[in-house]
């Protein structure tokens, strides 16, 4: 299985990601440089967490338009992996891959704290190693984390079982008081319509290891790896 | 236009007046007279009103700082240079320092903080650690003053808009109110970075004829005067100083840290330093100072953001994300690739000379020649007068028959939870990105913040600590306790110190009761260092702290790091296990001067703070770190601000899962004295029942007493026969109180 993860100008979360999937889960990953093209074979792009640009604009709204995005677009829509964390979620809803934005948190404050989450659909190969209704605890750490869409994009997105993590209190309930930011349906991560590019707030490269508090996040890459070679199994 | 209104700027005629208003005193600018043997011009007076500041020359400071030990086995960089640095093991080091943003923090609090981030990340990288935790230092006026909301929403956001955007975790800090700092809040912050001990940076400049290279943004007219502004007291027209606070850019200064740790991977640096206080003036003539050489500057090169500014503006910007770089001859080209890849200017401005002069010159014409060591090694050095304040003696007086015992000692207990001091910090932290570079082990919340170094099977402890109010009360042994108690924390969790960086703030050195305080302090400091082996290696002080002459408190801040060998053997402060025998190392004794409960619950700031024996102490630190070597401690936390019943309260509440505990009363003194007392040199910890005879035994090697408190579980917090309260309600009480004032 090979990873690329991103690095664009302000990206932070990059060498999480990369640290996390070698050392912890012995995976192979190549850092890409937003000013390239999108060139080798890949199984899963990743696109970290951040302040791509500075985010002085619209989160992720100048990173849509550096030269690599073209090759992701491109890779998505062939059937390509894409997974978008934090700023990649932002990233990924700018550039159209996935629907609806992530807008200021509704505190208005950045916030940064460990949530349980909720696994809704375990058809997609970002969660095929988990269980409906299975409880994450991972962290998030973002300003504008507010998951919002319009009355129309959001009964698409249930009808098509696109929300794949909602925030939950600690016994499993989707609680006001467990919604960290104000996402609409406390929702953490959604998928697209094919089921191939996902975006989430909370940072599963900060939870796979016990020794940080959590092995939770490497449920989600390998779920991941899983699905991949299970795909290149099929394709032999 | 630009050469129009630069004309228009041609340099004022030097006069009593304007060597005056640079804070340059009659005596100084004859040394001036005497180094340049001729009248400085308009540039060269700032360029020596910032060098011979307060702030970059340490001149009130100097005489009493060499006191500190600074020298250890760990030791590879004392102070001096832009950070500390200690050895590790295996090849790598550490790089810290702490330093204070207090006055533009108060002028705009968002920027203040968030410049006082980037300026100490900037220490950190500029050594070639690549930073990796930060924390912070808060002291702000009353909760109940009209601006402290304000200015803590402002600091917090600013401080996290900083830290979050460059991606480096706020894994500690500690935050208090005190009146004293109505008019003069406290910012200081606190960096860590990770180097291989092959590849430390310093800021030199060495070798004749080497290119000095400006680096990342461009300067603009911000800041100008920041180290002066930082070298005064405050008045109200003072607060209209807002132009003197720099605007800080994270993102340019994201891209800075990856380009100067990309090039540092390849051998093209001779010497690097940070432009950060008095700008491109100090870091050029320090690394010329350190290197015994001269440097030439041509200002014409430096990259610019707005039109007409002239040579003086240019020599004293403190424009943020800035570097100095003395480069090897032949290397220019290939720095200037790796920055173009980060898309950031890298101009060669100047170079290295042999004649030891600082020259500046501005289209052809020199603008400033002056000897280096005039600015560097001979900067004045001022042996202040010192007085022990005539009310210290009064201050001291406390006579415990006057303060009357609470009736219902449970009822006080919730009152000191919810005092802004004692409660929880979550609502601040929560703020911060605290888990990015996956390495928190331990986040914000507990004795110290534990990290993990990636590779190895070690962790790094992180602590910052300081009891004003203790310091105002007894400066020596305030100064004794903040190093003590720092060093305690680290022990909690099981980490043996290494080093210390100190931020030491003051109100006005020309004020004999501060100069008085700041000696004792020192005092205490040394001695407390000398008596645990923790070396300074860094520091920073931050004198004129005052407002229409009126002093803070005497605040030295310690931040200290401690080496973990194993870091899967950290304990934390919080209760975990129903039926963990609760244990007490160390002894309450009758001991409420200077307490939180006199000031919070009685209003009183008097008596003497708690006597510390630093033999006991050192005994104290070492049984924990020891027990906790065996793996005997299940949790482990410092009994400090609220004694014991607070200490408790928290071991009960700061964890994720609330846990009762049952103890008994068993010193015989005054009830709010055995809860509220703050006897120093004191560890709450829980283990199992079956290691108890253990840790007795090695108590008692260490002569540290030891008594079996009582036991962890249920949902009351009981302390026979004094309080009995439900868990959950201390945890709501304890959790809602700052938000709840803050709104």
């Amino acid at each position: 299985m090979r990873w690329g993860v991103i690095t664009f100008p302000g990206s932070c979360d990059d060498h999480d990601v990369v640290d996390s999937l070698k050392s912890e889960l012995g995976q192979k990953v190549k850092l890409l440089w937003h000013k390239d093209e999108l060139a080798g074979n890949f199984d899963c792009i990743v696109l970290p967490g951040g302040f791509s640009y500075g985010d002085y604009l619209r989160c992720g709204a100048m990173a849509r338009f550096s030269p690599i995005l073209r090759g992701v677009i491109k890779f998505a829509q062939n059937g390509g992996l894409v997974l978008g964390i934090c700023n990649g979620f932002q990233i990924l809803c700018e550039a159209g891959l996935l629907p609806g934005a992530l807008v200021r948190n509704a505190n208005l404050q950045f916030i940064c704290q460990p949530v349980y989450l909720r696994v809704e659909e375990s058809d997609a190969p970002f969660t095929s190693g988990l269980k409906r209704g299975e409880i994450l605890k991972m962290p998030v750490k973002h300003g504008e984390g507010c998951y919002y869409a319009d009355r129309a994009t959001l009964e698409r997105l249930h009808k098509n079982r696109q929300v794949l993590l909602r925030y939950v209190d600690v016994k499993g309930k989707p609680s006001a008081s467990a919604n960290p930011n104000g996402s609409v349906d406390n929702i953490a991560g959604i998928c697209n319509e094919q089921r191939n590019v996902f975006g989430l707030m909370p940072h599963p490269e900060d939870a796979c290891s016990k020794l940080l508090g959590s092995e939770d996040g490497a449920k989600i890459f390998n779920s991941i790896a899983a699905a991949c070679a299970e795909k290149a199994s099929a394709h032999v | 236009m630009s050469e129009a209104r630069a004309e228009q700027h041609a340099a004022p005629m030097v006069t009593p007046e304007l060597v005056s208003s640079h804070g340059i005193g009659a005596d100084e600018y004859q040394k001036i007279l005497k180094a340049l043997g001729r009248p400085p011009s308009y540039t060269e007076l700032g360029v020596f009103s910032v060098m011979w500041s307060e702030h970059c020359s340490y001149k009130s400071s100097r005489t009493y700082l060499k006191n500190l030990p600074t020298e250890g086995p760990r030791v590879l960089q004392g102070p001096g240079e832009n950070a500390g640095v200690v050895d590790i093991g295996g090849g790598l080091a550490v790089a810290f320092k702490i330093e204070s943003h207090n006055h533009p923090s108060f002028i705009e609090p968002y920027q203040g903080a968030a410049t006082g981030v980037g300026g100490i990340l900037r220490d950190i990288f500029t050594m070639g650690a690549r930073p990796i935790a930060s924390l912070n230092s808060l002291r702000f006026g009353s909760i109940d003053h009209p601006r402290t909301g304000y200015l803590l929403s402002g600091v917090v956001a600013g401080i996290g808009g900083y830290g979050n955007c460059i991606g480096v975790p706020t894994v500690g800090g500690e935050c208090y109110f005190d009146e004293c700092y109505n008019a003069n809040i406290l910012v200081n912050a606190f960096t860590l970075g990770i180097v291989k001990k092959k590849q430390i940076f310093t800021g030199i400049a060495k070798g004749v004829g080497n290119p000095v290279i400006y680096v990342g943004s461009k300067t603009g007219r911000d800041g100008i005067h920041g180290a002066t502004m930082a070298s005064e007291s405050f008045s109200e027209e003072k607060e209209q100083r807002r132009p003197t606070v720099q605007v800080g850019d994270p993102f340019t200064e994201k891209l800075l840290l990856e380009a100067c740790l990309e090039l540092m991977e390849k051998d093209f640096i001779v010497g690097i330093q940070d432009m950060g206080a008095a700008g491109l003036t100090s870091s050029s003539s320090e690394m010329a100072g350190r290197g015994g050489c001269g440097i030439e500057l041509d200002l014409s090169a430096v990259p610019l953001r707005e039109s007409g500014m002239t040579p003086y503006e240019i020599l004293l910007s403190e424009s943020q994300e800035r570097m100095l770089l003395v480069a090897k001859r032949g290397t220019e080209a290939e720095i200037q690739q790796i920055f173009e890849k980060w898309d950031l200017d890298a101009v060669v401005i100047g170079r290295v000379t042999a004649d030891q002069q600082f020259r500046a010159t501005w289209r052809g014409e020199e603008v400033a020649n002056i000897p280096i060591r005039a600015l560097t090694r001979e900067a004045p050095v001022y042996q202040r007068p010192a007085a022990r304040p005539p009310r210290q003696d009064q201050l001291q007086q406390l006579d415990l028959a006057t303060v009357k015992e609470p009736k219902d000692l449970g009822a006080t207990l919730k009152q000191l939870l919810s005092a802004p001091n004692l409660a929880s910090k979550e609502w601040i932290y929560r703020q911060y990105d605290q888990f990015v570079r996956s390495n928190t082990v331990l986040a914000p919340g507990a004795d110290a913040a534990v990290i993990r170094v990636k590779g190895t099977t070690k962790g790094l402890a992180l602590t910052v600590d300081g009891n004003s109010r203790y310091c105002y009360l007894d400066p020596y042994v305030g100064g004794v306790i903040a190093v003590a108690e720092a060093a305690r924390n680290l022990a909690c969790v099981g980490a043996r110190p290494i080093g210390l960086s100190d931020c030491l703030n003051f109100g006005s050195p020309e004020n004999p009761e501060v100069m008085w305080q700041f000696s004792q302090v020192i005092q205490g400091m040394r001695d407390a260092c000398l008596a645990l082996n923790v070396p300074v290696v860094s520091g920073n002080v931050s004198f004129y702290n005052e407002t229409d002459g009126t002093p803070i408190f005497p605040t030295p801040i310690i931040g200290m790091v401690g080496l973990i060998e194993k870091i899967h053997r950290v304990v934390t402060p919080w209760f975990n296990s129903p039926g963990a025998v609760v244990a007490l190392l160390g002894r309450t004794r009758e001991e409420l001067g200077g307490s939180e409960y006199l000031k919070w619950v009685h209003g009183l700031t008097r008596g003497t703070p708690p006597w510390i024996d630093l033999k006991m102490e050192q005994a104290v630190q070492l049984c924990c770190l020891e027990a906790i070597d065996q793996e005997l401690l299940l949790s482990a936390h410092d009994v400090s601000d609220g004694g014991l019943a607070v200490a408790l309260a928290e071991c009960c509440i700061g964890g994720e899962k609330p846990l009762g505990v049952r103890i008994e009363r068993h010193e015989m003194i005054r009830g709010d004295a055995f809860l509220f007392s703050e006897s120093q040199s004191r560890i709450v910890a829980s283990l199992k029942e079956g290691s108890v005879e253990r840790l007795k035994e090695i108590a008692a090697r260490h002569n540290v007493p030891l008594q079996v408190l009582g036991v962890v579980g249920g949902s009351r917090f009981t302390i026979q026969p004094l309080i009995q309260l439900p868990i959950d309600e201390l945890k709501t009480t304890w959790s809602t109180a700052l938000p709840a004032r803050l709104k």
